[in-house]
């Protein structure tokens, strides 16, 4: 059990690319962590460093009490799972489970023991004397997450754990991971592109582009209040509203309408979740209905108001393309972006 | 669709030609003068007598060539399937990740051996080896006649020397193909570098080892560029199989026994080569 405390960390690659650059984050003892962004931003580069698999090139990096910046990955106590599980193929489950006991020369008993406790704990009780290639994906996963667990490491580090499973075995995979993580109250950080997975998993998400952190909070700070239009457009699974406006008299004037806003007069971005818009009578915007698309239980409806505006709707209350509508915007859903792109 | 068949026998006729001329028929008559009393001078040279086993039987009562038998075993254990093995791999690994100039160059060394002809490497070897004047003399302070003293040792450095390149090379691209994935699990739970060659490296490039000890222990085996080092002295002290039959062929001008012993040579390759190939299907 250990606290992560990464301070003015850059990890540059020998080509001369600044993967990770000064960046500072704290990981809490017991916290579920994620780091999210668009492939290339840094997020696994940032992971292969705290497991010590690219050597930072400044700052320093801490795990419990301990500087591991200047440490092999086999003395850090971390343990990491990597996206294609890297399940050695000629060894039995059982085998593959115990590899890190096997490697501190425990005991035969002592192995097959962990082996046997691990496959109850994740679900792989008889499968201990099968090959990875016999084992489905979501067995494979949990396979490798077994033997990260056997090797009883302070720090848990998971490189895109989801990505190698169907969308169906994906939900069952995330409910399971997150049960694990509660039972076994482990410092875990993983890496995702996918930002529902982030949402739904982790207690806190840092959103990563270009090397440094975008954002970093609780996935309902994170969804709510984007600290910038790049964290605003990767997060949520319909796009969110930008709308381009303007600050006059404490008034902010966008797609025809205007709404009370505080702060200095100029250009600025209205961002809007098409979730925080619903439909009313009075409702300060309106449009013709031009684009309904089904999402289920509920629909995303594009609205016509000069420049488009997704809402989202109530199956019950779905339009007809062509329908006049009135919506209104959740109270303090109404984000303003400066022209730096950063909230106001 | 007999029109198809007769292009497709055209098109493979060329080579099956040069293979029936310059390997099956030379097999055949090895075969067939092995188990003759010919002669490269004399009256046999010109009516030679089928006699039947006999060569065989010689052979396998001649010390000299249980003597060769042993010397080429040596030979190939010591200096392809233990040596260039062992060098090669180990050269593989450890320049997975120096800087590529390092890389190049030692790979551009290895090499060199490698393409270099046999006899200006044997010169080479020569003049490195010779008592007057020789390169490793001069450089220990010694004037040993290492060629005489140590034949056998001799060679097998040789041609470690000399084959590395290949096992180098096999084994570097064979290193590629071992996913990072698992090497960095072994490094993450704190495997030493020989726990992580034992069961990371070595299960993945297992087929690749086979492969490649079978190569170089048949070439090893065949090889005859210890003639042009040794000539099998002093005394058929380095007098490999090759060097046998070629001095009892030219030499003593005994083509029939040396056929024979060409033909036991075969018989000892094709068990090598068949033992290899049961391993290699075993695998899990």
């Amino acid at each position: 059990m250990a606290a992560i405390d990464i301070a003015g960390v850059s990890t540059v690659y020998p080509n001369g690319v600044r993967a990770v650059d000064d960046l500072d984050l704290a990981v809490a003892d017991g916290e579920l962590f994620a780091l999210l962004g668009p492939s290339g931003c840094g997020k696994t580069t940032l992971l292969r460093t705290i497991a010590g698999l690219e050597q930072a090139s400044a700052g320093t990096v801490g795990i419990g009490a301990l500087d591991v910046t200047r440490l092999p990955p086999g003395d850090r106590r971390v343990a990491m799972v990597f996206q294609d599980y890297a399940l050695f193929p000629h060894m039995t489950v059982a085998e593959n489970i115990a590899y890190p006991l096997r490697v501190r020369r425990a005991s035969k008993a002592a192995q097959r023991d962990a082996a046997e406790r691990m496959s109850g704990d994740l679900s792989l009780t008889g499968l201990l004397d099968r090959r990875p290639g016999q084992l489905s994906g979501g067995q494979q996963q949990r396979t490798a997450l077994a033997r990260a667990v056997a090797a009883d490491a302070d720090v848990l580090l998971l490189d895109e754990p989801l990505s190698n499973l169907d969308a169906r075995l994906r939900l069952e995979a995330r409910t399971f991971l997150k049960r694990l993580q509660r039972e076994l109250a482990l410092t875990t950080v993983f890496v995702t592109h996918d930002q529902a997975e982030a949402l739904a998993l982790a207690d806190r998400i840092a959103v990563m582009d270009a090397g440094r952190i975008r954002q970093l909070g609780t996935p309902r700070e994170v969804f709510q209040r984007p600290a910038d239009m790049f964290v605003a457009n990767f997060i949520g699974s319909t796009p969110m509203n930008l709308l381009p406006g303007t600050v006059v008299d404490g008034q902010v004037e966008f797609a025809g309408t205007r709404l009370p806003a505080s702060g200095v007069p100029g250009e600025v971005t209205v961002g809007i979740r098409p979730e925080y818009l619903r439909i009313a009578p009075d409702g300060v915007l309106s449009g013709r209905v031009s684009i309904v698309e089904n999402l289920g239980v509920t629909s995303l409806v594009t609205l016509d108001c000069g420049v488009p505006v997704g809402v989202v709707v109530p199956e019950h209350e779905e339009p007809a393309v062509g329908d006049e509508l009135r919506v209104s915007p959740a109270p303090g859903r109404v984000l303003l972006y400066g022209e730096d792109g950063r909230l106001r | 669709m007999p029109e198809r068949r007769t292009w497709a026998v055209a098109f493979v006729a060329p080579a099956l030609v040069l293979i029936g001329v310059f390997l099956v028929f030379p097999a055949l008559w090895t075969l067939y003068i092995g188990i003759t009393d010919y002669q490269l001078t004399g009256p046999t040279a010109i009516n030679p007598r089928v006699v039947g086993v006999t060569n065989f039987v010689s052979a396998l009562d001649d010390a000299l060539f249980t003597n060769s038998v042993w010397l080429t075993a040596v030979f190939v254990l010591g200096s392809a399937v233990i040596g260039q093995n062992v060098l090669g791999f180990t050269l593989a690994w450890l320049l997975r990740r120096v800087r590529p100039w390092l890389r190049r160059t030692v790979e551009g060394f290895v090499l060199l051996a490698w393409i270099l002809p046999g006899p200006v490497v044997a010169y080479l070897w020569f003049a490195v080896l010779s008592r007057d004047g020789g390169t490793l003399g001069t450089l220990v302070g010694s004037n040993t006649a290492w060629l005489v003293e140590y034949p056998m040792a001799s060679l097998v450095v040789f041609n470690i020397w000399r084959g590395t390149a290949f096992s180098m090379l096999l084994y570097t691209s064979a290193l590629a193909a071992v996913p990072p994935s698992h090497l960095e699990t072994a490094r993450l739970v704190g495997a030493s570098g020989w726990q992580t060659v034992r069961d990371v490296v070595f299960p993945h490039i297992r087929g690749h080892v086979l492969t490649n000890t079978l190569l170089i222990s048949l070439w090893t085996a065949n090889d005859f560029t210890p003639f042009l080092l040794t000539a099998g002295g002093p005394n058929h002290e380095s007098e490999v199989l090759p060097v046998l039959i070629y001095r009892r062929a030219l030499e003593s001008g005994q083509l029939g026994y040396a056929s024979a012993i060409s033909l036991l040579l075969l018989i000892g390759n094709l068990v090598i080569a068949l033992v290899y190939l049961r391993l290699l299907r075993r695998r899990a």
